[in-house]
């Protein structure tokens, strides 16, 4: 406690920070995804909206495959990114009701980083990876929509027609599924 | 020698009556405040001196949970007289094991409130102010009139809070802008003290790495493959509450929402041939409870208060003191024997929080934000070519990605004056740089 006063004006001349009438600071949380919305690359087949451009931690990403079973489809997904970022992981749900073997009814994802796997180093680029390459690598061995895991584990082909007519807005299954074709 | 230590040792004053137990309390207090020591640097004050001043010592206690309720009683008991709590919290009967001073008359009341009395009450003189509610509900004002904060907290939230703040509130024109910050944290037998000497030693975020993320089970072993009574409780709450209580915010504190959580849980668990779910497991996986250890929080806040107490009197370096410039962090481990570790955490150059002060630039309020990004292209040790710039509830201009960049473009062509006000602090990001700048605008 003594020795703060002296150490503090020996490092005050050193520095030529500065004082003034205090303001509030852009977060870390913002200044970390300011960090990581700049090292996004989306490519031509993703792009983001913000409802409020003001607001960072609160986006939608909407991925637009032109390979694989969902060509043609449009996807968008809510992230909430909470103050707690990047201990925390983004919070991301799937806007729309698809046919997805790892993807449920309700838009919960099955993507290990966005859960278990998550880490601090990780950052947004590396989930938007991981989100398209679902929809080129529906994954049949991590379900969370059991039924479509299972078409596609036992009938790849069948599962792939299962994919176009809900992409259309068809029924699978007796559940129906909301059109997102573009 | 002998004689010397003789003379120093009749300087301590001996309390009279020494029958009184209020009296005795103080003696061994006295034997440290009294003698010289060969880590007492000379300019500390001693004896009576060093007494007033340690009473004059204003302490801030976050949290009164478990570290909280320990904290409070050494503090109380180190001859602290002014202390405040803040705690948010209410007494739940699963606390009074070791959550000494509540009793089973007080579940539900304020736990800060509760603390405050109990230690009033059992240690004359000591004046204990409590706050119910969140740090946040705090300003700058409210953190500026202590001299110590000492947190025993639970979450990697709060401490991020109260970090930052502390951190923001340095005024290196101000020596009593600086509160060192002295955290404990445990997690079952291991636990942590630290000390945070704001913009001198690590910060917390600094050492955000060092928190172990909350360990969690694939989604969808929750929703199709559950293997312990735990999967169905997580699959109820992360699952079935979406589905079924969708726009319901799960209150975790609710005994009808836990309720239903656990009878969701236990039905799933029948379906899987799985045993085992309860309601106080439902209730630990749901708040993520870490089974707390009473020792463990002995320990730890024993050591909190003993860097308190080393901070506030100078009768020997405590971690983080700057002129060790050496040890900040005191790790323990309970669980094979008994092992700390004492070691220096660097400060990070590129910390978020203290790694980079506000450097304070004059502008004219009438010039165009897209003047002022030149101007930060032109600055000698700025040169940022690409600027991404926002202030805390603004964004002002983003480079990428493309609809954030059309949405901010039109601020271009705005007058500084127009976006922000003098004293305004924004912070910049540029590809070129890993670190952010962060730049407080003063309007000429």
């Amino acid at each position: 406690m003594l020795k703060l006063w002296s150490m503090k004006q020996e490092q005050q001349k050193a520095d030529n920070a500065t004082s003034g009438p205090k303001k509030k600071k852009v977060t870390a949380a913002q200044l970390r995804v300011q960090k990581d919305l700049s090292e996004l690359s989306l490519g031509s087949t993703m792009k983001t909206t913000f409802p409020n451009p003001d607001d960072i931690l609160n986006f939608v990403l909407t991925i637009e495959p032109d390979e694989g079973m969902y060509k043609g489809g449009r996807f968008s997904f809510n992230f909430a990114i909470n103050q707690n970022f990047p201990h925390d992981p983004p919070k991301v749900k799937c806007k729309e009701k698809i046919y997805h073997p790892n993807i449920d009814l309700e838009g919960n994802v099955c993507l290990n980083i966005l859960r278990e796997d998550w880490k601090p180093v990780l950052n947004l680029n590396a989930v938007i990876v991981g989100l398209q390459f679902l929809f080129l690598e529906p994954n049949a061995s991590d379900p969370l929509n059991k039924d479509a895991a299972e078409d596609l584990k036992s009938n790849r082909e069948g599962f792939k027609r299962n994919v176009r007519a809900a992409m259309g807005g068809g029924s699978v299954r007796g559940e129906s599924f909301e059109r997102v074709l573009k | 020698m002998e004689e010397e230590f003789e003379e120093s040792h009749r300087t301590v004053p001996k309390p009279k009556g020494m029958a009184d137990p209020e009296a005795r309390r103080w003696e061994y207090l006295r034997y440290i405040l009294y003698r010289p020591g060969p880590w007492v640097p000379e300019e500390a004050t001693q004896g009576t001196e060093a007494v007033k001043f340690l009473e004059r010592m204003k302490v801030l206690v976050i949290g009164a949970g478990g570290l909280g309720c320990e904290i409070l009683k050494n503090l109380a008991l180190s001859g602290f007289k002014d202390i405040h709590v803040i705690d948010m919290d209410t007494i739940d009967v699963s606390n009074l094991n070791r959550q000494f001073l509540f009793r089973q008359a007080d579940v539900g009341k304020y736990k800060a409130e509760v603390a405050a009395k109990f230690v009033m009450n059992r240690v004359k003189g000591v004046s204990i102010e409590a706050y119910c509610g969140k740090i946040q509900d705090k300003d700058e004002s409210y953190y500026k009139q202590f001299n110590i904060i000492v947190c025993g907290l639970d979450s990697v939230e709060a401490r991020r809070w109260i970090n930052a703040t502390l951190v923001d509130m340095v005024d290196l024109e101000d020596g009593d802008s600086i509160k060192p910050l002295v955290d404990g944290g445990t997690e079952g037998f291991k636990g942590q003290t630290r000390v945070i000497i704001p913009s001198f030693t690590a910060c917390i975020e600094c050492q955000l790495e060092l928190n172990a993320p909350r360990a969690a089970v694939p989604l969808c072993t929750l929703a199709t493959i559950p293997r312990q009574p735990q999967h169905c409780i997580e699959w109820a709450h992360i699952i079935a509450w979406e589905e079924e209580r969708k726009g319901d915010t799960l209150d975790t504190d609710d005994p009808e929402h836990i309720t239903w959580l656990y009878q969701k849980a236990a039905k799933r668990a029948a379906e899987f041939n799985i045993t085992g779910v309860t309601y106080s497991m439902t209730q630990g996986v749901v708040k993520n409870i870490i089974p707390a250890i009473a020792s463990t929080n002995a320990i730890i806040a024993a050591s909190c208060c003993n860097e308190a107490f080393k901070i506030a009197t100078a009768m020997n370096p405590s971690l983080g003191a700057p002129a060790e410039g050496e040890n900040n962090y005191m790790m323990y481990s309970g669980d094979d024997g008994v092992y700390t570790y004492t070691y220096s955490y660097e400060k990070k150059e590129d910390c978020p929080v203290c790694g980079i002060t506000a450097k304070k630039i004059e502008v004219d309020g009438e010039m165009y934000l897209r003047n002022f990004m030149d101007l930060l292209a032109e600055m000698p040790d700025a040169q940022l070519k690409k600027p991404t710039i926002r202030t805390e509830g603004q964004s002002l201009y983003y480079q990428a990605p493309a609809s954030l960049e059309e949405a901010t473009r039109h601020n271009l062509s705005k007058k500084l004056s127009e976006l922000l006000s003098s004293g305004d602090e924004v912070a910049v990001s540029d590809p070129a740089y890993t670190i952010d700048f962060r730049f407080q605008l003063i309007f000429k």
